[in-house]
């Protein structure tokens, strides 16, 4: 009898703890479908929205008139990938050579403990601050105003950070017994990286370097106060004077990304400009969306052919 | 032995080989010497004054349970510890009569005289041929036909040469992991070194790959002296001259190999051989 | 290089070039550092703006000038306020979320979680904030005026739903690392005890994963306390105190975003956004501080 009566009371309590654990998984399944479903929507209304307005006649090839409410969006589309490339010429190289110091020669001490806080900082700092030191920094201080560099500094302050984990993480995830067989043979920590650690960390590199792109590319807070927000009415793209307010190439001139063209226009009520904010986002999450699928292919593509032959 | 093997021996140049002698001492000359070395990893006193010679023509074996300094004290003596952030090397290390435990020591140079071996075989992401030209380019040697000749002498050294000759500029990848282990060495040779220094070599290859490797040890001894760690007493017994037993962090007792084998004097070595730890 | 440099020399050469780009990017943070914090706090002392007035002010007015004081109105609490609100209210919303969808990804469809839900989470960290605050000054503030029965559909609502999509995947795909970081034998163990699989989960993943699952949550609400451009699009820009989750307000980075531009450098509305930008950054470095004091405490917990 009383044994009948633990068992009924042990299986109760295992019925209720099954149950307990069937609930809880219907739940996160839930909330898993909940999350999928926020961004396959989200990205298909905007391309929904947008892609129409992409083959409109003269969207990706005109100048915008009328402040932006009117036209096309060529020059947006020029100076975000003009903003981005300079954005890399400068960032690359310094993230790079960061990288390369944090994990091959930083001595143990209070000095890489600035630096990697340093840097950290730099990483969780919102844009704006970015923005407003860029402002202050460059536009003013310098009296260089509203210019694609400006901007493409103040993207490479928001930039470094991002590039410069990556780029270690690569280096660190180069086998140890790679950097030591160099040594071995009386090369330098330099030539290794150089040569060795480098080139086999570059599938990682790669993909990192080109998903960091799609951030740099859709950034606008930043550029706000430093790039400006507008472009010139008139570009010259076969000009080579590069001291000319019109010449597509200066970096001193001003410039507007696609991001902050929409961030410009989004409140106007007209149809067209919707149309044009509705292209625009379309195009931006094109962009977005090339660079992560071109970082995975690239990546690929290159440790494969490090691996083969 | 298997056929598989003998094919490989027979394919060792036997000029290079020759006959050899092991278990017993066959060499005076002191090619690489310490003097109470002691190393440190931060406030951690991994290995306790440690001296040793090892000798012109000779194998010495360094051997122990895992964790008891033999591979720390093999990476002292290229100076390899130094790349090890918080590591510290105190006492002397003698190469070709001078003490090169010193921050003016150009080791760069140094590592080109003391090659090392690794217990991965560990081939760049690079062609068979370059595997071996990369470090012999950057120390400055230009000249196509003299790069060519390394490599052929090299991997003739190494007894690969024949495997290997027809696809010089494939992968490195695409070698056998016995292969690409041979081609460490090959790599290493091409340095013309005077030590080479070998740490557990065959521990991530098959028998006969372990076979092939002690092989050319053998052959590689002449001129030269070679240190091995190694977790495998019978490879230990079968290659070297003399043995140094670790234990603990410290130098327990060295002697020609037959001696340290089967007249061991001191009772952790005893209980070591007899297999009452590893 | 056409001549052999010796070695020594090029490891120099190794050293002082990726050394001077550490250095560069180390100035540069100082210098930033060092400017924001010269010009906010000149605000208090140059310009004698009353340090308890632009803390506690709840009247924010750049255009106008105080009768009384001869300055504009710099009373900064309802930003402040608002900032703080969005920041907790969107991480509200998003911790749940995210944790669960790690849950979900770690424990119960590894296979699925890692090969399809991740990468489409880590798209979303892809997305420009411009389109999230397109996206919410269409939809969600159209559907917060059809659920709510207002008429603009503005305010801090709106801007924490916006802002908890944005800080999803940085708290979900911190999360997943957190809980894939748990030793297998710590649920084995469990398990062989006879807990369920959501005993376990609650009791012994969640509970040993709860430091990164901190640090996850900070790192979330540092990116959703700097967040501007989406939040400017859906919370209206109103400088009032907020009195309601619906009404037009604005946060310290969208009122930066609307006045920077405006003020001539060195006037005392300038000084004000920069004591703004102050706030900003210090917050950021006190998230910093505080995921350190976590990492330090897990550090020491685990010997």
């Amino acid at each position: 009898m009383g044994n009948s009566q633990t068992t009924a009371a042990q299986e109760a309590r295992i019925e209720r703890s099954m149950r307990n654990d069937r609930i809880a998984t219907g739940v996160l399944t839930a909330i898993v479908a909940l999350v999928m479903a926020i961004v396959v929507s989200m990205v298909l209304y905007i391309l929904a929205q947008g892609v129409g307005q992409l083959f409109q006649p003269g969207f990706l090839t005109e100048a915008s008139r009328a402040n932006g409410t009117e036209g096309g969006i060529a020059y947006q589309l020029f100076d975000s990938f003009y903003l981005l490339i300079l954005t890399l010429i400068i960032s690359l190289p310094i993230s790079l050579g960061g990288a390369v110091f944090l994990v091959e020669y930083a001595p143990e001490g209070p000095i890489t403990k600035i630096a990697s806080t340093a840097i950290e900082t730099l990483s969780s700092l919102p844009s704006i601050v970015v923005g407003m030191f860029g402002f202050l920094m460059f536009s003013v201080n310098f009296g260089w105003g509203y210019s694609l560099i400006s901007g493409a500094i103040a993207l490479t302050m928001f930039n470094i950070p991002i590039l410069t984990r990556v780029i270690q993480q690569a280096l660190e995830d180069v086998p140890s017994s790679q950097r030591d067989a160099c040594l071995a043979m009386g090369l330098t920590r330099w030539e290794t990286t150089l040569h060795v650690l480098i080139p086999a960390a570059m599938p990682a590199i790669v993909t990192g370097v080109v998903l960091s792109a799609g951030r740099v590319f859709g950034e606008a807070a930043a550029l706000l106060f430093t790039s400006g927000m507008s472009s010139p009415a008139r570009l010259n793209f076969l000009s080579l004077n590069f001291a000319s307010p019109t010449c597509a190439w200066n970096i001193f001139r001003p410039g507007e990304s696609l991001a902050v063209h929409i961030y410009k226009i989004y409140g106007e009520g007209s149809p067209e400009a919707q149309h044009i904010v509705w292209g625009t986002a379309a195009l931006l999450m094109i962009c977005v969306l090339l660079f992560n699928v071109l970082s995975r292919i690239a990546g690929k593509a290159l440790a494969r052919r490090m691996t083969a032959e | 032995m298997t056929t598989e093997t003998d094919q490989f021996l027979k394919s060792v140049d036997s000029s290079e080989r020759g006959p050899r002698v092991t278990g017993v001492a066959i060499s005076d000359e002191v090619m690489l010497e310490t003097k109470d070395v002691n190393v440190y990893y931060g406030d951690h006193h991994a290995l306790h004054d440690t001296s040793l010679a090892f000798h012109k023509d000779e194998i010495t074996a360094l051997i122990g349970p895992s964790g008891c300094g033999k591979s720390t004290f093999l990476r002292s003596l290229n100076l390899m510890n130094r790349e090890i952030k918080g590591c510290r090397v105190t006492g002397e290390i003698l190469y070709d009569g001078h003490n090169i435990n010193t921050k003016t020591e150009n080791l760069y140079e140094l590592r080109k005289s003391i090659g090392m071996v690794f217990q991965q075989p560990n081939p760049f992401h690079k062609s068979i041929r370059e595997n071996i030209t990369f470090a012999p380019k950057r120390h400055g040697v230009r000249d196509k036909a003299v790069l060519d000749q390394m490599v052929e002498e090299s991997l003739r050294g190494a007894a690969l040469w024949d495997e290997v000759k027809d696809k010089l500029d494939k992968s490195a990848f695409a070698l056998s992991g016995g292969q690409q282990q041979r081609l460490c060495i090959a790599r290493t040779l091409a340095m013309k070194p005077d030590v080479i220094l070998f740490d557990e070599p065959c521990s991530a290859l098959d028998p006969i790959s372990t076979l092939a490797i002690e092989d050319l040890m053998l052959s590689l001894a002449k001129d030269r002296a070679i240190i091995i760690v190694t977790h495998n007493m019978e490879q230990a017994s079968r290659v070297s001259n003399r043995t140094a037993f670790f234990y603990m962090g410290d130098m327990v007792e060295y002697g020609e190999t037959e001696q340290i084998f089967q007249r061991p004097k001191d009772k952790r070595l005893n209980d070591y051989l007899t297999g009452m730890f590893s | 290089m056409a001549k052999q440099m010796p070695k020594r020399n090029l490891e120099k050469v190794g050293l002082s070039v990726t050394g001077a780009c550490v250095a560069l990017v180390t100035l540069v943070v100082v210098a930033l550092i060092f400017m924001v914090a010269q010009r906010g706090i000149s605000t208090f002392i140059k310009d004698g703006v009353n340090i308890a007035e632009f803390f506690f002010g709840t009247e924010w007015n750049l255009a106008v000038t105080n009768e009384a004081t001869g300055l504009p109105y710099t009373g900064a609490l309802p930003l402040i306020v608002t900032s703080f609100a969005v920041t907790i209210l969107s991480t509200v919303i998003a911790l749940p979320i995210a944790i669960g969808a790690a849950i979900y990804t770690v424990e119960i469809q590894p296979k699925f979680g890692q090969k399809v839900f991740q990468p489409l989470v880590e798209l979303l960290t892809g997305i420009p904030s411009v389109v999230f605050g397109l996206i919410g000054f269409h939809v969600i503030v159209g559907a917060m005026r059809a659920i709510f029965n207002v008429d603009l559909g503005l305010g801090i609502l709106p801007g924490s739903i916006v802002l908890a999509c944005m800080i999803l995947p940085t708290i979900t795909t911190l999360s997943i690392d957190a809980l894939r970081a748990v030793p297998q034998s710590y649920r084995e163990g469990s398990l062989a005890l006879g807990y369920t699989r959501w005993q376990t989960i609650w009791h012994v993943v969640l509970k040993s994963a709860t430091p990164s699952l901190m640090t996850a949550v900070i790192l979330g609400m540092t990116r959703a306390f700097g967040e501007t451009l989406a939040v400017r699009m859906v919370i209206g820009g109103v400088e009032v105190m907020p009195t309601g989750v619906l009404e037009s307000a604005s946060t310290i980075t969208t009122t930066l975003t609307t006045s920077m531009a405006v003020y001539a450098t060195g006037s005392v509305q300038n000084d004000v956004l920069w004591s703004l930008g102050l706030i900003l950054m210090g917050m950021s470095l006190i998230f910093i501080m505080i995921i350190h004091i976590i990492g330090a405490k897990g550090a020491k917990q685990r010997g």
